[in-house]
């Protein structure tokens, strides 16, 4: 819509647009840049034109990396939105269990990303972190150093008990702000717990959930700090992603123009997917 | 005085308000009447500087403020919600804007006063405001608009969610509220018996457009067009289509209605008659009235009048009787129109000869 | 179809109620009849809508009981119950079309499909809904979607009662008066019991044969629309019915006359007071004619509303309003007479007098 004009606006969010300049663009053209040439160091640069993203695209080294990351969300969302769905609805909307419970879910989420790691990390080991100790004692073959599944389990669980908490706040706002009237016509409508579920709850959910899916989504698509501070990526590759990839390639075998066509791919990849998401629940909303 | 010139908005290439030209005075009641997106709150928008017309221009005592955001602007706004300042006392909400524009605490505390006493409020001045009635709330926010002594005061459906009885008694108010003040009012309401009640000058708007704008009471008389006829009828209007030829109007039912002296002039042709539901009624208002026999659809009674929805010739239509007729659904009655306020229309819907008996 | 029976009914909404003033609904004691059409009428605060919760189970009471044909229903939930009920804001359910919206309390209760067929299209030619059968619901207009949770109700043939919580709120005025005389035309087609909560005396007095008008927690009075106009109970409902309501002027009786500042009034009776009781005399603007004979008024202000002008004057140093039709002229030297038999006599607020 058209709001007013005032120049003086602009000088208002010029800050803004400067830190962003610095923070996204400057980087981004820097990263673009990289990506069509090559290096030996030295500061000596040589045109390469579209030869890394053709390099990036044929080899089966990111393909499998981005198989991974593609299943990898794809588990997270499996679990994430249902479950964060199905706390959201078992917790209280009324007295003293409110604040409890929204207090206990905030706190996974004020957590940095590499202390959940390290927690994770030393919660897993078999030999001192109570899971890892706990599961050896029942008997339960589980190391996440060896085994690439055990090492799969950890990083999901991990993510799961870091982000579900996330999908559960916004399901619960989009829950209290259903009127009582809803509700109150169902129960006189006769209908069974889960058509209130059907048809009340969860399109009145809707908007949050689309919110919920992308971020998750977008989120769990660039995971990088867990698995770096709990597996390093491995065992073997298994559970080395885009982003681990990436650094390893950039950092550590300095090779800049492939892994920059590389994180220009990632981008748009994750770009595309986004916008899939939405176009597909808000036209889906459109129809209804 | 505040004047649109040919003022528009066009959104995504359709017009949200039609090119519109309004000019309205100091010290006047302006309400705007229209059913719910029929562009009341865009219009108000527009005066307000809230949005900027995509066509046409805003002046203010001369000058063009076309564009003038809003805060440059003296303007006060009082919408259907009652906005308050929850942790505010009442006398701290009344002397906020006073605050804001620096005004010395003397000035403050007998504006608050003076304010309070006129919106019957004083009891209440040491109160917050989540501890009051609707009604209070709304006239706290009342209040302070007009200390804001602005220049232009928008009204959206102020009383829209106050209790009915409560609605009656600050709309019996608000005219000698806003007499006193020098200020242009802006009212926005959808019911008709409101735009009446308040009295002053009535715009009544149908989709975007302004259908017409004079003396409320003047424009309840003599509608311009059968839009704004409609949009001015509470209950509503009757209409039917009919056929002048001479002295009769033959009507779709196959019988004919006598046409009344002050119609006589019309041209022969298809026009559209329509009248209000007080004017038909079980006993001859004049020696001069119509008999009509109509269908009973169902009788509504309030205690001292009846509304009786009435079928004929396809119309549906609806009498206001005096006094309880409890007449049974699906019988045939006889009623008399006051033909004496009649009005007809054209097939482009503008009024024609509507020249009514005063 | 059922009676509805309020035995001694009271309720608090805190824990532990001492006095009357702790009482959301003070003492409610009658029954309403089979097929009837109530109106709760009254202020926001009065506990009308306390009342209807109650009557549909949202709460329970704090005393007494409530039967449905004699059977207590008290303890029985709002499922249990079988009642319909039609809110405030339209309640649908977005992602069904109108037809599954309107069938869906059907096949909750394992109504046969044919049947429900049957119902669905009675009820979308009723409230003149069929081309709209297979739309979603989301993208219908506000008194759409109210015409919905309406027919969600009808539809169920079998309910006890059908509670209506404000239903026109957002309705626009026009849509008001179609929907308003579809519901009456409903009620005199299918004789359901309806009970509905609303502050709009048109809306009460247009739908109900009884309107109960409730103030403070308590039914004032129960009356057809004829009997709340003209023979208000108590000054409230005098005020509340009716715009303006009725003028309520301070009096002095002297047998089977009262005295209003230097004017006397006869009555067709000797009204029996309690000395020391506060009397006033009821009269409404409706009752007062105005013209050049009787008693001098001051008229302050005239305004006039199309289809009659409402006079504000002042009679013996007192406000009132009056009533004027819409053809007749105003006298410069105004008088005003009563109606003979519209004037009501009250003590302590509550009318006294030998007719009913």
């Amino acid at each position: 819509m058209e709001k007013t004009w005032n120049n003086k606006a602009w000088f208002l969010v010029l800050p803004v647009l400067l830190l962003v300049a610095f923070s996204a663009v400057i980087p981004l053209m820097t990263v673009v840049n990289y990506s069509v040439q090559d290096t030996f160091g030295n500061n000596e640069f040589f045109w390469a034109g579209t030869d890394w993203f053709s390099q990036i695209l044929s080899s089966p080294r990111f393909w499998d990396a981005l198989g991974r990351n593609l299943f990898f969300s794809l588990i997270i969302l499996l679990i994430e939105i249902p479950l964060g769905i199905f706390i959201a609805l078992n917790m209280p909307k009324h007295g003293i269990g409110v604040p409890v419970c929204l207090v206990l879910m905030a706190l996974p989420l004020l957590i940095p990303w590499n202390v959940v790691g390290t927690i994770w990390q030393v919660f897993g080991r078999v030999d001192i972190g109570l899971l890892g100790h706990t599961l050896e004692a029942l008997g339960i073959d589980y190391n996440y150093v060896r085994n690439p599944t055990d090492a799969w389990v950890t990083v999901i669980l991990m993510d799961v008990w870091h982000w579900t908490s996330l999908v559960v706040l916004l399901c619960y706002a989009g829950l209290v702000s259903i009127p009582d009237a809803y509700y109150q016509a169902a129960k006189i409508d006769g209908a069974s717990r889960w058509a209130v579920f059907r048809y009340i709850q969860l399109p009145k959910m809707k908007r949050v959930l689309l919110i919920a899916v992308l971020l998750r989504f977008m989120d769990s698509f660039m995971i990088y700090t867990e698995p770096f501070v709990v597996t390093g990526g491995g065992p073997g590759n298994s559970t080395t992603f885009l982003s681990i990839d990436l650094v390893k390639m950039a950092i550590g075998q300095f090779d800049l123009g492939p892994a920059a066509a590389m994180s220009i791919i990632y981008f748009l990849i994750i770009l595309l997917m986004s916008w899939v998401f939405y176009t597909v629940m808000t036209s889906s909303d459109a129809d209804a | 005085m505040l004047e649109l010139r040919n003022v528009a908005k066009l959104v995504g290439g359709d017009y949200h308000i039609h090119p519109t030209s309004l000019s309205l005075e100091r010290g006047t009641l302006n309400v705007l009447l229209g059913p719910t997106l029929s562009g009341k709150t865009s219009l108000m928008r527009l005066m307000a500087g809230l949005d900027r017309p995509t066509e046409g221009s805003v002046l203010f005592d001369g000058a063009d403020v076309t564009g003038v955001p809003v805060q440059k602007r003296k303007i006060a706004m009082v919408y259907q919600q009652f906005i308050n300042y929850p942790a505010f006392t009442v006398y701290e909400n009344i002397a906020s804007p006073m605050r804001i524009a620096g005004k010395d605490k003397a000035t403050i505390d007998r504006e608050v006063r003076k304010a309070a006493e006129l919106l019957r409020l004083t009891p209440y001045l040491d109160r917050t405001v989540l501890n009051l009635s609707g009604g209070q709330q709304q006239r706290t926010a009342l209040a302070r608009a007009l200390v804001k002594n602005a220049s232009l005061v928008l009204m959206d459906e102020p009383l829209a969610n106050l209790d009915y009885k409560l609605r009656e008694e600050l709309r019996a108010e608000l005219p000698r509220i806003f007499a006193q003040s020098g200020a242009i009012f802006v009212y926005a309401t959808t019911e008709p018996s409101e735009a009446l009640l308040l009295g002053g000058n009535t715009a009544t708007l149908r989709e975007g457009r302004v259908t017409q704008f004079g003396p409320t009471i003047e424009v309840y008389r003599r509608p311009a067009d059968l839009a704004t006829a409609k949009t001015f009828a509470d209950p509503p209007l009757n209409a039917l289509d009919v056929v002048k030829a001479g002295g009769t109007f033959r009507h779709g039912g196959g019988g004919t209605l006598p046409v009344p002296p002050h119609l006589l002039s019309v041209a022969d042709g298809p026009v559209t008659i329509a009248f209000h539901p007080h004017h038909l009624a079980l006993i001859p208002q004049t020696p001069q009235a119509s008999l009509l026999r109509a269908r009973i659809q169902i009788a509504e009674i309030t205690g001292s009048e009846s509304f009786v929805h009435l079928d004929f010739a396809g119309a549906r239509w609806v009498m206001l009787a005096p006094g309880i007729h409890d007449i049974d659904p699906d019988t045939e009655v006889d009623v008399f129109l006051d033909s004496r306020h009649l009005m007809a229309f054209g097939g482009d819907g503008l009024a024609i000869a509507a020249k009514l008996a005063a | 179809m059922a009676r509805i029976t309020l035995d001694h009914i009271r309720h608090a909404y805190g824990p532990n109620p001492v006095s009357d003033h702790d009482y959301a609904l003070r003492e409610v004691d009658h029954e309403w009849e089979d097929g009837g059409a109530y109106a709760l009428l009254g202020p926001s605060g009065c506990g009308k809508t306390t009342l209807l919760n109650i009557i549909s189970g949202l709460l329970h009471p704090s005393h007494g009981r409530i039967l449905f044909d004699g059977k207590d229903v008290t303890d029985l939930s709002t499922e249990a119950r079988n009642i319909a009920q039609v809110f405030q804001f339209p309640v649908i359910y977005d992602t069904m079309t109108v037809y599954d919206n309107l069938a869906f309390p059907l096949r909750n209760r394992g109504v046969p499909e044919p049947e429900i067929d049957r119902r669905v299209r009675d009820m979308l030619e009723i409230i003149d809904l069929s081309d709209w059968a297979n739309r979603k619901a989301q993208r219908l207009t506000a008194d759409q979607k109210q015409k919905i949770s309406l027919g969600r109700g009808l539809v169920r043939n079998d309910v006890n009662a059908i509670l209506f919580d404000e239903p026109l709120t957002v309705i626009d005025p026009h849509m008001k008066w179609v929907l308003r005389s579809q519901l009456k035309r409903l009620h005199k087609k299918f004789g359901f019991t309806m009970v509905y909560v609303t502050h709009d005396q048109t809306e009460a007095l247009t739908f109900a044969d009884k309107v109960v008008v409730m103030y403070e927690g308590e039914i004032v009075q129960i009356g057809t629309p004829a009997e709340l106009f003209e023979r208000p109970r108590h000054t409230f409902v005098g005020y509340f019915i009716g715009s303006p309501g009725m003028n309520v002027l301070p009096a002095r009786l002297d047998g089977a006359r009262a005295v209003v500042g230097n004017e006397t009034l006869a009555l067709d009776h000797a009204p029996v007071v309690a000395p020391g009781d506060k009397i006033e005399i009821g009269i409404r603007p409706e009752f007062i004619h105005l013209g050049r004979e009787g008693m001098p008024v001051r008229i302050n202000r005239v305004e006039d509303i199309g289809r009659h002008r409402i006079v504000r004057a002042e009679f013996e140093g007192q406000p009132i309003a009056i009533v004027s039709p819409e053809n007749e002229d105003i006298p410069a030297e105004a008088r005003i007479t009563f109606d003979p038999g519209a004037v009501n006599i009250y003590a302590n607020s509550w009318r006294v007098g030998a007719k009913v």
